[in-house]
């Protein structure tokens, strides 16, 4: 590639949540250009894509559009400017035609009144270079299937005369043939002179398409290779960085009772045949790329999702336990924490207390049936101390407290229930480090009572800090499992993508 | 503790402004200051007051009952028939109207939350279809029953309200307690607060939410004898616009549209405030179409001051700020 004037040219990039999650972070762009980022769980890709793509604004550092400074303060204004991203989740509003989904923000109007001949008309052309010229522009986008759906999103962008388009994994839903045609598409905005920014966790697509890659690591740049120089194990090791020290040996309190045991399960697609035990004391990981199906796994082993088939056993039961929605899970000794502390987990406008005791209801009642206060109250007060809850009282709105403290009280709902198994998802997601490290000692403690816990979480330091044992799931199976002493980042991120790797190499022969 | 005395505050700040509008009404007119004032508005909100009670739990779980008013006409029509065309004697056709109100409320939750329709909806065809029964049942004519069914509504002796507001109230206050203090009302605050977080915290949802809508119905069938007997005839037309009376009245007395939180005894000052308002303004002479406006307006302003004091508490009125944060509830 001559060296140009860069499209865009990024230095110093700094955002933060409660966390960094950009710092110092520099990249560039050329016109005509297919630039890869790669990296794990939380590396900044989509933030740095968001930023650009206007949908949230950077802390602090510099974007340069054409040697101009840019900071676009809303996804209109960067699709002025000619950048234009093509989400992971659908934006598709089903209800509306496919050319109004494509023309939603600019539809062609006469006095207030859409010109529907006209708009048929782009959609058609828009449609077309996406390979879509047989789908009439006037079906209601749900009767598309997903693939198509995506690729209608990327005729709605491609339509806006883009500089830049940022892909965020978009051949997640495609099938090959619209794969080929994609990347078709992509040679052609190459030739006009378009950078592309693609966020990708295939390796093979990134060598086939990409002209450089570059590697983030909690939120940095780590570097920039031409795409023909890389190979799948260097990107790993890059995106993972350097061993931390860990933990050796499996901790004595594992016992060889097995707690529960999971056969075969399978839910949707994204759990396919799903097969592990957990023992009593024992502390399981399961790790895996965001998508690959460990909280769907966690879901449908509680019930929360239909499950397609597989058996659940409880204990040393020959009969699989019958588990159809959460009220019988819990009924079995099981307890969840979900993923989403505020969607699933929580009722946010009542109190501490009634929070807590939500589970337990039917222990905190006295004569006649009714709710005794004072013993809810006692109870919230016993786990709120074991815990390390902060707050002003039990009767405190759950609102008010910290995301921390809001996860403590989640968790006492199940210690109230003494769950003999408890499935975590994410347990420190959005989490202050002192609340993460109450919770780690407190799993530490339920294994050490002899519960069986299982945690899903996309910080591998923090499973291999804590697990006795980690499973790794890619693409909706079980890619490999390790125990203290064998796991490395490196190993554990090369098993969370093999699962992709496969079945990009599958897909690859039937295309021709 | 604290939690109970919080709601001791809400009833006496209810209790304050209805009796400010009751004084106000007072000094305005000079006959309304009067036991026979206090008597005739006792005995004529029964039948709303135990609607409004029903409705207070279905708002609470997120849902809403649109068919109370066609239920009571229907209910009106059950007794009308069973006592006078069938001769049936007055505590079988009582149970019969009872029945009725249940089946109503149940096929209300079965359909709604069994097949995951809005209740808005479900309601909506139910408000047609008891409506239409009534019509059909008593071909359209108001039955005149008499004395058999009177005794109900009329006041005892000494005591100036009557059984059936005596019965209204023993409701309300155990539909108070169960909703505070039994296990089944603590489902219900929980599911209009997040009905996936409650299902995932092991309980299921769908029994408590139906048994709520079969509720409001067996309530609105007992409306239904407590109106018949009021009047001494049954009327087909019955009740035409209860529903939006319970609601409002629910609405004023704090329960929130969106589930969640509410309270059984404030909804019956909601019934009280607006029976006073009605009763007032005819008092002083306003018409028809202006008690309406009135009422109208104290509705909106009663939603107004109540969403500023739960979700807009720090918005740009320094002087609410500061009133909303003083504990005092701050509620029409």
């Amino acid at each position: 590639m001559p060296p140009t004037n860069p499209l865009i040219q990024v230095t110093g990039l700094q955002k933060s949540y409660s966390v960094p999650v950009l710092s110092d972070f520099s990249f560039e762009l050329e016109a005509g250009e297919v630039h890869a980022l790669v990296g794990s769980n939380g590396a900044g890709k989509s933030t740095f894509a968001r930023i650009l793509a206007g949908l949230t604004h950077a802390d602090a550092g510099h974007i340069q559009l054409l040697g101009r400074p840019y900071a676009p303060r809303s996804k209109r204004e960067a699709e002025h400017a000619g950048i234009v991203m093509v989400m992971q989740e659908l934006n598709v509003i089903g209800t509306l035609t496919v050319a109004e989904n494509i023309f939603l923000s600019r539809l062609p109007r006469r006095v207030g009144f859409v010109r529907f001949a006209q708009l048929k008309k782009m959609a058609r052309e828009a449609l077309g270079r996406v390979g879509l010229e047989e789908l009439d522009p006037s079906t209601p986008a749900r009767q598309l299937g997903v693939g198509q759906q995506q690729l209608v999103e990327i005729a709605g962008a491609l339509a806006q005369n883009c500089q830049i388009l940022i892909l965020d994994e978009p051949t997640a839903a495609l099938t090959d043939p619209e794969i080929e045609r994609l990347f078709a598409n992509i040679r052609q905005l190459q030739t006009e002179g378009v950078g592309i920014i693609y966020i990708s966790h295939r390796m093979d697509e990134i060598r086939r398409i990409t002209n450089r890659v570059t590697v983030l690591r909690d939120g940095r740049r780590v570097a920039t290779h031409g795409a023909q120089e890389v190979t799948p194990a260097g990107l790993v090791r890059e995106m993972v960085g350097h061993d931390l020290p860990e933990r050796k040996g499996t901790s004595s309190r594992v016992t060889a009772e097995v707690a529960m045991r999971v056969r075969k399960l399978t839910a949707g697609d994204r759990v396919r045949e799903v097969s592990f035990e957990v023992h009593r004391g024992e502390i399981l990981g399961l790790a895996g790329l965001i998508g690959s199906g460990r909280t769907e796994t966690l879901r449908a082993i509680f019930g929360a999702d239909r499950k397609d088939s597989g058996e659940i056993y409880l204990g040393t039961a020959n009969q699989p336990v019958s588990i159809r929605n959460p009220a019988d899970a819990v009924r079995a000794g099981l307890g969840m924490v979900p993923e989403d502390r505020k969607l699933d987990g929580l009722l946010l406008a009542q109190s501490i207390r009634v929070n807590t005791t939500l589970a337990t209801l039917a222990r905190h009642v006295r004569g006649g049936g009714w709710l005794d206060f004072r013993a809810e109250t006692r109870t919230t007060n016993s786990l709120g101390e074991r815990l390390g809850v902060r707050c002003a009282s039990p009767e405190q709105t759950i609102s008010e407290l910290s995301g921390g403290n809001q996860q403590k009280v989640v968790i006492a709902r199940w210690l109230a229930r003494n769950c003999g198994v408890l499935l975590f998802d994410e347990p420190t997601r959005g989490i202050d480090v002192a609340a993460k490290d109450t919770i780690y000692q407190l799993l530490r403690d339920l294994a050490a009572e002899g519960k069986a816990v299982v945690v899903v979480s996309s910080e591998l330091t923090e499973l291999m800090a804590l697990c006795d044992r980690i499973l790794v799931m890619s693409a909706g199976t079980i890619s490999a499992e390790f125990l203290p002493g064998q796991w490395s980042q490196e190993k554990i991120t090369h098993a969370a993508f093999s699962g992709y790797l496969d079945r990009a190499e599958e897909g690859r022969a039937p295309v021709a | 503790m604290s939690r109970r005395f919080s709601h001791l505050g809400e009833y006496a700040a209810m209790l304050i402004i209805w009796l400010g509008l009751f004084l106000l009404f007072g000094a305005i007119s000079h006959n309304f200051l009067s036991w026979r004032t206090l008597s005739t508005l006792a005995n004529r909100i029964p039948t709303l007051a135990i609607v409004a009670a029903g409705m207070t739990l279905v708002l609470i779980v997120g849902g809403i009952d649109l068919s109370v008013g066609s239920i009571l006409g229907l209910g009106g029509a059950v007794l009308g028939v069973t006592l006078v065309d069938w001769h049936w004697p007055l505590w079988a056709a009582m149970l019969a109207c009872l029945a009725m109100g249940l089946t109503a409320g149940t096929l209300n939750g079965l359909i709604s939350v069994g097949l995951g329709i809005p209740s808005f909806i479900v309601t909506l065809g139910m408000l047609e279809i008891a409506r239409g029964l009534a019509y059909l049942t008593t071909h359209s004519q108001t039955k005149y029953i008499g004395a058999s069914v009177e005794a109900l509504a009329r006041p005892i002796g000494g005591l100036g309200c009557s059984p059936a507001f005596l019965s209204a109230v023993t409701l309300i206050v155990m539909l108070q307690l169960v909703l505070s203090r039994s296990i089944f009302g603590r489902y219900l605050v929980a599911i209009g607060t997040n009905e996936q977080a409650v299902r995932l915290a092991g309980i299921n949802s769908r029994p408590a939410k139906i048994t709520v809508f079969a509720l409001l119905g067996l309530l609105t069938g007992l409306g239904a004898v407590f109106y018949t007997s009021r009047l001494g005839s049954s009327d087909p037309n019955a009740g035409v616009g209860l529903e939006l009376s319970a609601i409002a009245a629910v609405v004023i007395g704090g329960t929130s549209l969106m589930g969640g939180r509410g309270s059984v005894v404030s909804s019956f000052f909601g019934v009280l405030i607006i029976a006073t308002l009605e009763a007032g303004l005819a008092q002083v002479g306003a018409s028809e179409p202006v008690k309406r406006v009135v009422t109208g307006s104290v509705i909106v302003i009663a939603v107004i001051l109540d969403a500023w004091r739960h979700h807009l508490a720090g918005a740009n009125f320094p002087l609410l700020k500061r009133l909303l944060r003083s504990r005092v509830p701050l509620k029409l």
